[in-house]
């Protein structure tokens, strides 16, 4: 039995990465055929500030899908997130630390209610998430009807605009994130708890994990990320924005980056490198229809149709996997 | 095991309609009370042919819902058909027809198309029908440049407006109203149909469904083009009823949802009653005129339906322990 | 060697008793096994093996009866209870997870942790470590366990449990599914342990392996313990014995006369798929043909091949001389094929609709006509009452009734399509006696109007009871066929591959 060779672990570079690189120099063909530029220091800006707030909530999805859960309250909980730091910094520096702490301790919060009613009372997580985020959907529709609040001018200057080059601090932040998600997923007992308990919660049940508490820190950490991707747009934007979440699509489309990034809808597969370059070709996509001037319509027809052919690609690749 | 079974003594059947109708009694009694005017002929006659499109959808999400799987993109499917409606119609009455037949195919065809991604390409049913949120929203605003173009004709607009007038007691009788009691007949009766128990069957065992000759896939993708064509009957009633908007269909799907959950229906198929769905819808509306009556305000609506999806899923999730 | 009860037991078993549902499974059984001993235990399908080693570890608590674990009485809480104890169960469905590698599926629950993070090197040497010490070939830690083959994933598991530092390994049929070399180096690994002074509970089919590899046999039938023999002092025909000859009190109804065996219904020639290798057969109108064999032997695979579940890739099949082909079960009752499976939860039933429209479904799922409806739902109205359904009506929830009305509810699903080839595969299983005899009849009436019948079934006596010829599978292939009248050690020892030795 030892005559037999062995593959080493699939942890080499995600294929994303290949489909980024396909994507991004297919789009600067045809941008400068069509008489453009694609990868000048505005767009390359651009592209990073939209990657590291959609980056931010897929993180923090991965980790949920990865358990073989799902989050479709992540936008609600942006917009909210967005909203309780501007308020409560209401334009004052001193208020920053505080804000940014309130806006991440209510998003812990929501995550840990949708952990809970997930992990305790077994109900589906599509509609445990869907059912808590449209209750902040009320609550975000009955208290605001356009910004309120002001974020710190030191938050804005620091996460909304400053720079390192093309690349600005909010994506430094994003690859810090994410690296603390890998590390996480790799090098922690939770980590490894989480992949067992999406890959098989019997055999994680059996080996002596506690699934219950997994799945409920997963759940904390995915709204955590959003949360923090609230801070961010609090400081790009200036101000809380009680439908920044929902116009960003922040739920499908951090979803469609974890599922094109190779990581399992089914959970117990995947990681954190795949679903940054699946954040990366949807902002690559983005960079590219703008510099084709598309339309925000247009643009939002096409992602509606890229979301789910990837998820139809992978969907028959694992059915394509199982048969073999 | 013995043949003297351990029959439950359960005086209501799960799923049946009893429960809905109880709660609705309970919002009657309360409406009686707080305002009393409501149960006239009069405006309890306008009411129901203003809950009419919300009654259809739900009845649309029935279908899809008891099969096992979730449509999203009903809301959208109103918008766009409104507002392509208008544009096509333009004003022009000799167009309302045509484009009456057009609105009902497109938008049995959208259904189609929902259903033949998530059958076929295996593809979520969230994901399929969110996706076709986002292009038909899409789409839609690309087509007007932004802003709905034309008008609805007179008589588009009828079918969600007018009424038989001088009706004995009655008074006023939406044609809305008689739509819906017309399909919710068609309805019931479809599912008392092969078809109807083939579809709850499918809900409630894909794989016993498929080792017993259904063919599971286009069994689910006809729930979807029912939905589809729900919508779209739904938009024209809609659209009749308060003109030309994007906000036309917005979150109807989640109430429609709410309201087939409300119905006694499970989330992820194999029980519960067309009746239920509509009669769940009925009652979404009563609470939400009630709340009006109290001075609640508008907005709140999604939060309320947050509440009641996750208090019944907690609730039939507590009554069967097993799974 | 020890004797029973000898005061240096590893793990000693006193009176064990557990019921299911009124049913009871194990009846008063004792068993021990001592350090660095290996106890075969051996029985039938549902002598009640997997309940007694779930007791063991932790799965099910006894009813009534003592576990005591290395001079103490335990009563484990759960798997990982009885994992903490010392007591390591290999089993039959591996429990690991193909996506993790290695060293990540033994380290899962316990992984070592160096300043905070788990410690990848030390996972790695241990693992390296565990596989030294089984004196098995060296398996990568890094490799994913999902590109290893079932060899070698058994190893993982053998692992996996000794990295709790196991005491008492439990193994459910480890080479069910091993090729022969494989087995013979698991064979090598089982010896190796006990040398090591651990004691081993060896759960097996393959007789010869068991002669080759225990110390002690314990035989279990019906749930009770029939006898325990040091493995020198008996042989293969005793054990034999052992396991059978229960009386066959059973009610059968009467076999078919060879004269009335009616046009030959079903041919398959060459038939194979991933799980079926030369499948050559042949069903006659008016015959019950028994199909005997271990589990996963391939008897539900050939049922499921026939009705087109999971289609034979390669052979023919003919129908009634005509070549078809099944290649799904729509297509397989188009033809006049029918199914009853065994999982009637999973794949028989729709557990919340009704009676009514359980029974229907099939019909339903074939007609689209809108014609004679009404006809049908009396027709099937009167069959659920021929096959006797106790129900509050026809309109209950069929998940209130008992299992054998739910079956009987399944026959009358298929009895009004009116097969011409009927799969049967164990259409008893969990039902009480009366619905056995009711099931006993439809398929034999089934038979008399001019069906080919094929019934699987893990109870002999039945097997025996009702067919009028017996195919027996091993290995995915037909290993032989015995006639009516054969006895229960014929059967066995075909399946069990013993016939070498008798």
């Amino acid at each position: 039995m030892s005559a037999l060779s062995f593959r080493a672990a699939r942890r080499t570079v995600p294929g994303v990465y290949l489909a980024l690189v396909l994507t991004l120099a297919i789009g600067w063909l045809v941008v400068v055929l069509s008489g453009g530029t694609l990868f000048t220091q505005a767009t390359v800006v651009s592209l990073l500030h939209v990657a590291a707030g959609l980056g931010l909530v897929a993180v923090g999805q991965t980790l949920v899908i990865i358990g073989g859960s799902l989050d479709l309250s992540v936008a609600y909980v942006v917009s909210l997130s967005t909203l309780v730091a501007a308020e409560a910094m209401n334009g004052s520096d001193t208020a920053l630390l505080p804000g940014v702490l309130l806006a991440l301790a209510v998003s812990a919060g929501i995550g840990l209610l949708n952990g809970l009613l997930i992990a305790r009372t077994r109900i589906d997580a599509f509609i445990a998430t869907l059912g808590v985020g449209l209750l902040l959907k009320g609550y975000l529709d009955s208290g605001y009807d356009g910004p309120a609040g002001a974020t710190s001018p030191a938050l804005v200057q620091a996460l909304g605009y400053q720079r390192i080059g093309p690349v600005p601090m909010s994506f430094l932040l994003l690859a810090a994130v994410a690296a603390g998600a890998w590390l996480t997923l790799r090098r922690t007992r939770f980590g490894h708890h989480l992949l067992a308990v999406g890959g098989d919660p019997e055999v994680a049940r059996l080996s002596g994990v506690r699934n219950d508490r997994v799945l409920v820190a997963a759940h904390v950490l995915c709204s955590l990320c959003a949360g923090l991707a609230g801070v961010y747009l609090a400081a790009r934007l200036g101000s809380g924005a009680p439908r920044v979440g929902t116009e960003g699509i922040y739920d499908l489309e951090s979803i469609a980056a974890v599922v094109i990034g190779g990581t399992a809808l089914a959970g117990g597969r995947g990681g954190v490198a795949g679903t940054v370059g699946g954040v990366l070709l949807l902002a690559g996509l983005d960079a590219v229809f703008n510099q084709l001037q598309l339309d925000a319509f247009a643009k939002q027809v096409v992602r509606g149709v890229v979301i789910i052919g990837a998820v139809a690609v992978y969907a028959r690749r694992v059915i394509g996997k199982g048969r073999s | 095991m013995q043949d003297t079974l351990p029959r439950r003594a359960l005086p209501v059947r799960a799923g049946g309609p009893l429960p809905i109708l109880a709660i609705l009694g309970v919002l009657l009694v309360l409406v009686a009370i707080r305002q009393p005017d409501f149960l006239a002929p009069a405006s309890l006659m306008s009411f129901l042919g203003r809950s009419a499109p919300i009654i259809l959808l739900a009845a649309g999400q029935y279908f899809v819902i008891v099969s096992g799987e979730f449509d999203l993109s009903v809301g959208s499917l109103v918008t766009a058909e409104v507002v392509i409606a208008a544009r096509l119609i333009d004003g022009d009455p000799d167009r309302t027809w045509p484009v009456m037949a057009l609105v009902l195919v497109s938008a049995a065809f959208v259904g189609l198309v929902n259903g033949l991604i998530t059958s076929w390409l295996r593809v979520p049913s969230f994901i399929t029908t969110l996706g076709m949120l986002l292009i038909l929203v899409g789409a839609v605003y690309l087509w007007s440049d932004g802003s709905p173009k034309g008008e609805l004709s007179e008589q588009f607009r009828r079918f969600g407006r007018r009424a038989v007038e001088d009706v004995p007691v009655l008074g006023r009788v939406p044609y809305a109203l008689l739509i819906v009691l017309l399909l919710a007949v068609l309805a019931t009766v479809l599912m008392r149909s092969d078809f109807g128990r083939i579809l709850v069957a499918v809900g409630d065992n894909p794989r016993a469904a498929e080792l017993s000759g259904v063919r599971v896939g286009r069994t689910r993708t006809i729930a979807f083009v029912l939905s589809g064509c729900a919508a779209g009957v739904a938009a024209i009633l809609l659209g009749g009823y308060s003109g030309v908007s994007f906000q036309a269909g917005s979150g109807l799907e989640f109430s429609a949802i709410t309201a087939v959950v409300l119905g006694g229906v499970a989330l992820g198929g194999g029980r519960g009653s067309v009746a239920g769905a509509m009669l769940g819808a009925l009652t979404l509306e009563l609470l939400f005129a009630l709340m009006n009556f109290f001075g609640v305000s508008g907005t709140v609506r999604p939060a309320v339906q947050g509440a009641i999806i996750l208090l019944a899923v907690a609730v039939s999730a507590a009554r069967s322990p097993s799974r | 060697m020890t004797t029973p009860g000898d005061v240096g037991s590893l793990l000693d078993l006193r009176a064990v008793t557990k019921s299911f549902l009124g049913v009871r499974v194990l009846d008063r059984v004792d068993l021990d096994v001592a350090p660095g001993e290996v106890h075969a235990v051996v029985g039938e399908n549902g002598a009640g093996k997997s309940t007694l080693m779930k007791i063991i570890s932790g799965g099910y608590a006894p009813d009534e009866g003592t576990v005591v674990f290395a001079g103490e009485a335990r009563r484990f809480r759960g798997p990982r209870d009885a994992g903490r104890a010392g007591i390591g169960i290999i089993h039959q469905e591996l429990a690991l997870l193909p996506d993790r590698t290695v060293a990540e599926n033994i380290h899962l629950g316990h992984e070592p942790v160096r300043r905070g993070l788990v410690d990848r090197r030390e996972m790695r040497a241990r693992t390296s470590a565990l596989f030294a010490s089984m004196g098995a070939g060296p398996v990568p830690a890094d490799a994913l366990v999902g590109d290893l083959g079932v060899a070698q994933r058994q190893l993982v598991e053998i692992a996996k449990a000794l990295a709790l530092d196991a005491r008492l390994l439990i193994m459910d049929e480890p080479t069910a599914a091993l090729a022969d070399h494989e087995a013979e180096l698991l064979h090598a690994l089982v010896r190796r342990l006990r040398s090591q002074g651990i004691g081993l509970l060896y759960v097996s089919h393959r007789l010869a392996e068991v002669f080759a590899l225990s110390d002690r046999i314990t035989v279990l039938k019906d749930g009770r313990r029939v006898t325990t023999v040091p493995t020198a002092q008996t042989t293969t025909n005793q054990l034999v014995r052992h396991m059978v000859g229960r009386d066959l009190s059973g009610y059968y109804p009467g076999r078919a006369d060879p004269g009335d065996l009616g046009p030959v219904r079903l041919t398959v020639q060459g038939g194979g798929n991933a799980k079926l290798r030369g499948i050559d057969l042949r069903l006659r109108a008016g015959e019950v043909v028994g199909v005997g064999g271990l589990q996963g032997s391939g008897r539900s695979a050939l049922a499921r091949a026939l009705f087109g579940v999971t289609p034979f890739t390669s052979g023919v099949v003919e129908l009634e001389n005509r070549p078809i082909r099944v290649a799904s079960p729509r297509a397989a009752m188009r033809a006049g094929i029918a199914y009853v499976s065994e999982d009637r939860k999973g794949e028989g039933i729709t557990a919340r609709q009704s009676v009514l429209d359980n029974a229907l479904l099939a019909g339903r799922a074939l007609g689209g006509a809108w014609t004679g409806r009404a006809a049908r739902v009396t027709r099937m109205r009167g069959l659920l009452d021929a096959v006797d359904v106790r129900s509050a009506g026809t309109d209950q929830e069929i998940r209130f009734l008992s299992g054998g009305n739910q079956q009987k509810v399944v026959l009358a699903r298929w009895l009004a399509l009116g097969p011409r080839v009927i799969l049967f595969d164990e259409p008893t299983r969990g039902i009480d006696v009366g619905a056995k005899a009711a099931v006993y009849d439809v398929v034999r009436r089934l038979a008399r109007d001019g069906a080919a019948v094929l019934m699987i079934s893990s109870d002999l006596p039945e097997l025996l009871g009702m067919s009028d010829r017996i195919i027996v599978m091993r290995e995915g292939r037909i290993a032989g066929q015995v006639p009516a009248g054969a006895s229960e050690a014929d059967v066995v020892a075909l399946a069990m591959g013993a016939v070498a030795a008798t």
